[in-house]
């Protein structure tokens, strides 16, 4: 193993740290990852585009700056991957589907803004189901992502490829964006950390929009500790994105391997039992038990409503996402498809043509259901009575945090599945995410870290930690102890019990 | 007017039917920026100029409202008389055109800013009561150009350019409840209701409402019913009705249409129409069903408007003058009479003629030019007189060289001429024109004597007392130096040559 393998080991904090002890560079550790995406990704699939030029531009960039002795953000040199949803600047952005093949953006995402301006390489952008539409990625129109604990098995979806890149230390650090469970669920399938924070906690600007009173991007790492440094510079307010929230972000650093006493943590009756994989249940247990020990108190809440999020979620994602979609047209950028046998077709027949040959069977799926909820004399049956029972739950929430300081649940009910498995059963597939959507639902943040190996597939899974809007920083007390407990019983982290990746290099791509 | 079969005269169809209508004026706001995004809104840049991520709907981009133009919505719901909603929110009419950048509008439903209000135009000296329904918030599309068919049209174009400069500039869409009770007096009282309204929407400077450049688009909604029953009948909407004279006319021609169409025992369709400027007729668009639905939805993008009563109250403080209240002020400062002021109002003047005047013109001879030449003009050439390319400061520039003698009347409707042929200022049109008059005594003295010698007869009866007999003298050498004199110094060399 070369000293360059030892550097895609390495947590982001790590990486840092010798970052800024003059230990090495941020272009050997970008080379490093570009190396190990080079030898690994044609098994993973985790990028859509890899930047190498641009990379090792902004690497030796940042480089110079530290030589200068300018004041850098503790992440700064330290390579990421970005979520193929966010726009980037002069880089391709195809959100997983044909629609967009070869636009490049004109501008950055803020998010991707603020990453540059601390001086993140960006290694590249990461597979995703279509348009953040899946749980699998096996919806991305161009191939799955695997899952690196298991080639046959998926990454979690939309996210799985910023997942799986973390994952197989293709990049210490990636930003997913979560819209029902896409950062969480691909964190617990693939063991690794995911967070969704609050609601216009960080910006959606140039984050290309499914359900845009759902979406919201995040960190997506390897430890708890990374996740709070990328949220902390992501985070606060952004006057470009009018549902950015106009507050500091919640002091999320600080949180960190605080002490857990008297701290009520609150098990949801709903998110749990049955449905639920019997290893994960056994590991969520578990986990109960160590956050008892650390000296939190568990209470155990009812939220009635929570049993009605997936339905709801299925009426305002598919709604919004119906007319986010809608400019995507053929007239203005991306794929544009002519319809057969027209001579001199009309715009609308170009848009119509576009449309069917650009956009796959799953986004066509909640565009007609979108189309349909939304219609006259259906709106009040359907997207009406969507609001309605998302307004339940924001309450449910509500009183659940009147009795306890955060809550928690498994992330998934089970662990990752094979490819194909649920594909033709799209309710199957939706069921996923029946943990992790009440919290997009309300607006509050989420938190998955791996908890252990489920023992009838030794697959990892996952706990989430659910907080209060705007209070973030719980996740991380929570989550912080609780990695710490977890990781003294394994000896390490759980990611060194993946195996080995072959490496892909003479396989192709 | 042009009778078409089917058509019953206006005056007659009305004599049967008492019409119904509605107007959906939209005015683009003269902010600074668009709606949304912080492009220029400045009209006639180069296609695509003044477009951004926000405005071209990108992938990712996000709206944020324009403060400005919220400020402008409220204050032109508080002058016509609107409650303002103290929350209210954005929603998206969702509709595949190429020319909207997003397939969605972002737009106002069911939660407009300004709702309820009313407003009291003067119609031929009597006041009229017209309600407002609502007021909202909106943005405008962008624009497409259809190349290689007939008339601009996209029927038989060979292909289409799409300019985004326009999309998202601010509109303001003010819809009236159906106005009742106009009877024979429908198109005066559409005319009247658009030209107060743009003279209100001046004052209050949230837009140049310039007619001819679109920025005050007005549909026309109409509908007949038997004179004497109270339920609606069905309507007709026109769109893109242009001009106040267009606003007269096509009601005129729908109510006439419409008329026909009933008379003769058949169903007016609901449908939108197009009113056509060169023969002032409306044709069939699109027929409204219920196949077209919009699916609003609120607009998740951006967050609810909160207008405080404290900000309210604020800008309610800024409103200038209600127009009644100044159209009072200006007679009286004027001396004009009821009738007078009624022509200048109807005409489409009362800013005209006021700016005039502050520009140093007489309030005599400001109404004067305003009313009848360039009214005059402006019909000719079928355009309001506010569009005519001349300015009040031009106008009142021209009355000065009348007032020093350096022209008079006659010369300075060849001033007009110029001015409005694009040929430069009043002073560059004398220059150029050689429109000045003959002031040199030497050369109009030689000229008298030559008109004496020529009329020794008319002559004689001056010398006789007969100073009446002048004029004949005068007009030879009005004539000779081909207008160009000062009629009244002609009168006097004539005078002190033969008494």
């Amino acid at each position: 193993m070369s000293s360059e393998d030892d550097l895609t080991r390495l947590s982001a904090t790590e990486l840092a740290e010798r970052l800024a002890a003059g230990d090495t560079t941020s272009v050997q550790a970008t080379q490093a990852h570009l190396d190990r995406i080079a030898d690994v990704d044609g098994n993973v699939h985790a990028f859509l585009h890899v930047d190498v030029d641009g990379a090792l531009e902004q690497a030796d960039a940042v480089d110079r700056r530290r030589a200068d002795g300018e004041l850098l953000h503790p992440l700064a040199g330290v390579p990421i991957a970005v979520k193929d949803l966010l726009a980037t600047k002069g880089m391709p952005t195809t959100c997983g589907s044909r629609m967009l093949e070869g636009w490049i953006p004109p501008y950055d995402a803020t998010v991707v803004e603020r990453l540059r301006a601390a001086g993140l390489p960006i290694l590249g952008k990461t597979n995703m189901d279509e348009f953040a539409m899946g749980s699998s990625t096996e919806h991305s129109a161009y191939g799955p992502t695997r899952n690196p604990w298991d080639l046959g098995r998926i990454p979690g979806g939309s996210g799985g490829g910023s997942a799986a890149a973390v994952a197989a230390y293709e990049a210490p650090l990636a930003i997913g964006t979560d819209t029902g469970g896409s950062i969480r669920q691909p964190g617990a399938v693939t063991g690794t950390v995911g967070v969704k924070p609050t609601y216009g906690g960080v910006s959606r600007y140039g984050l290309v929009a499914l359900a845009s009173s759902l979406d919201q991007a995040g960190p997506v790492t390897r430890t708890v500790r990374d996740a709070a440094l990328l949220h902390d510079l992501i985070g606060g307010h952004d006057p470009r994105d009018s549902t950015s929230i106009d507050a500091p972000v919640p002091p999320v650093l600080d949180a960190l391997d605080g002490d857990l006493t008297g701290l009520r943590v609150g098990v949801v009756t709903e998110l749990g039992g049955e449905g639920y994989q019997p290893g994960v249940r056994a590991r969520f247990e578990e986990s109960l038990e160590l956050l008892t020990k650390a000296g939190a108190e568990i209470v155990e809440v009812s939220c009635p409503s929570f049993t009605k999020a997936l339905a709801a979620y299925y009426l305002i994602l598919p709604s919004e996402a119906s007319s986010n979609l809608a400019r995507f047209d053929a007239m203005r950028f991306g794929l544009r498809v002519g319809p057969e046998g027209v001579d001199a077709p009309s715009a609308e027949q170009v848009m119509a043509a576009t449309r069917a040959a650009g956009f796959g069977s799953e986004v066509k799926r909640r565009i007609i259901l979108g189309t349909y909820a939304l219609s006259s004399g259906y709106y009040d049956a359907y997207y009406g009575s969507a609001q309605k029972v998302r307004t339940l739950i924001s309450r449910e929430f509500d009183a659940a945090f009147g009795r306890t300081d955060v809550l928690v649940s498994p992330t998934t009910p089970t662990t990752a599945f094979e490819f194909g498995a649920k594909l033709d059963d799209p309710l199957a597939m939706y069921l996923n995410d029946v943990a992790t959507i009440p919290a997009n639902l309300a607006g509050v943040p989420g938190l998955s870290l791996p908890i252990g190996l489920a023992d009838e597939d030794g697959l990892p899974s996952g706990l989430q930690v659910l907080a209060p809007a705007m209070a973030d920083d719980r996740l991380y007390r929570v989550g912080s102890v609780l990695e710490r407990l977890l990781e003294e019983q394994w000896g390490g982290p759980l990611l060194g019990r993946a195996p080995e990746l072959a490496s892909s290099t003479g396989v192709g791509r | 007017m042009t009778t078409l079969p089917g058509l019953v005269g206006f005056d007659e169809a009305l004599e049967t039917f008492d019409p119904v209508m509605g107007l959906e004026v939209h005015v683009e706001l003269d902010t600074a920026t668009k709606m949304f995004c912080g492009c220029p809104t400045g009209f006639g840049a180069e296609p695509n100029t003044q477009v951004c991520p926000v405005c071209l709907g990108l992938p990712g981009a996000l709206p944020v409202v324009n403060g400005a133009a919220v400020q402008s919505a409220i204050r032109i719901g508080l002058a016509l008389n609107c409650s303002i909603a103290p929350w209210c929110r954005f929603a998206r009419k969702n509709y595949f055109y190429p020319d909207m950048p997003k397939n969605f509008q972002t737009s106002q439903y069911d939660e407009p800013i300004a709702y309820d209000g009313f407003t009291e135009v003067d119609v031929d000296g009597d006041v009229f009561r017209v309600e407002i329904e609502r007021a909202h918030m909106e943005e405008d599309t962008g624009k497409s150009l259809h190349v290689g068919g007939a008339t601009g049209r996209i029927h038989g174009a060979v292909h289409s350019l799409l300019d985004y400069n326009r999309a998202g500039v601010p509109l303001i869409e003010i819809v009236t409840k159906p106005i009742e009770g106009a009877g024979a007096r429908a198109a005066q009282v559409a005319r009247a209701y658009v030209a107060h309204l743009r003279e209100l929407l001046l004052s209050l400077g949230v837009s140049d409402v310039r007619m001819e450049q679109g920025s005050m688009r007005c549909d026309v909604n109409l509908s007949l019913r038997p004179v004497g029953q109270q339920t609606f009948g069905t309507r007709t909407e026109t769109k893109n009705v242009n001009s106040l004279r267009s606003v007269e006319r096509a009601i005129r021609f729908e109510v006439s249409r419409q008329a026909g169409v009933l008379g003769a025992g058949a169903a007016i369709v609901q449908e939108t129409r197009h009113f056509h400027e060169d023969t002032g007729e409306t044709t069939a668009g699109r027929v409204k069903t219920d196949a077209e639905d919009y699916r609003y939805f609120p607009e998740p993008d951006l967050t609810p408007i909160e207008a405080t009563a404290d900000w309210v109250e604020e800008l309610r403080a800024t409103l200038p003058e209600a127009p009644r209240v100044r159209r009072a002020r200006l007679q009286q400062a004027w001396g004009a009479s009821d009738l007078e002021m009624r022509d200048i109002v109807g005409a489409g003047a009362l800013i005209l003629v006021e700016q005039t005047v502050a520009a140093g013109s007489s309030p005599q001879a400001a109404r004067k030019w305003w009313l009848s030449e360039l009214t005059r003009r402006a019909n000719e050439t079928g355009v309001d007189v506010s569009e005519l390319a001349i300015t009040p400061a031009d106008v009142a520039g021209i009355q000065a060289m009348v007032d020093a003698g350096r022209i008079n009347d006659k010369l300075a409707r060849g001033v007009f001429d110029g001015v409005l042929a694009g040929e430069g200022t009043p002073q560059e049109v004398v220059a150029a024109r050689g429109l000045e008059v003959v002031s040199d005594d030497a050369a109009l003295g030689a000229a008298v004597d030559r008109a004496i010698a020529a009329s020794p007869d008319v002559a004689d009866k001056i010398r006789a007392g007969k100073v009446a007999a002048a004029g004949a003298l005068i007009g030879a050498v009005m004539k000779e130096m081909r207008g160009q004199a000062d009629a009244g110094r002609v009168r006097e060399l004539i005078l002190s040559r033969l008494t």
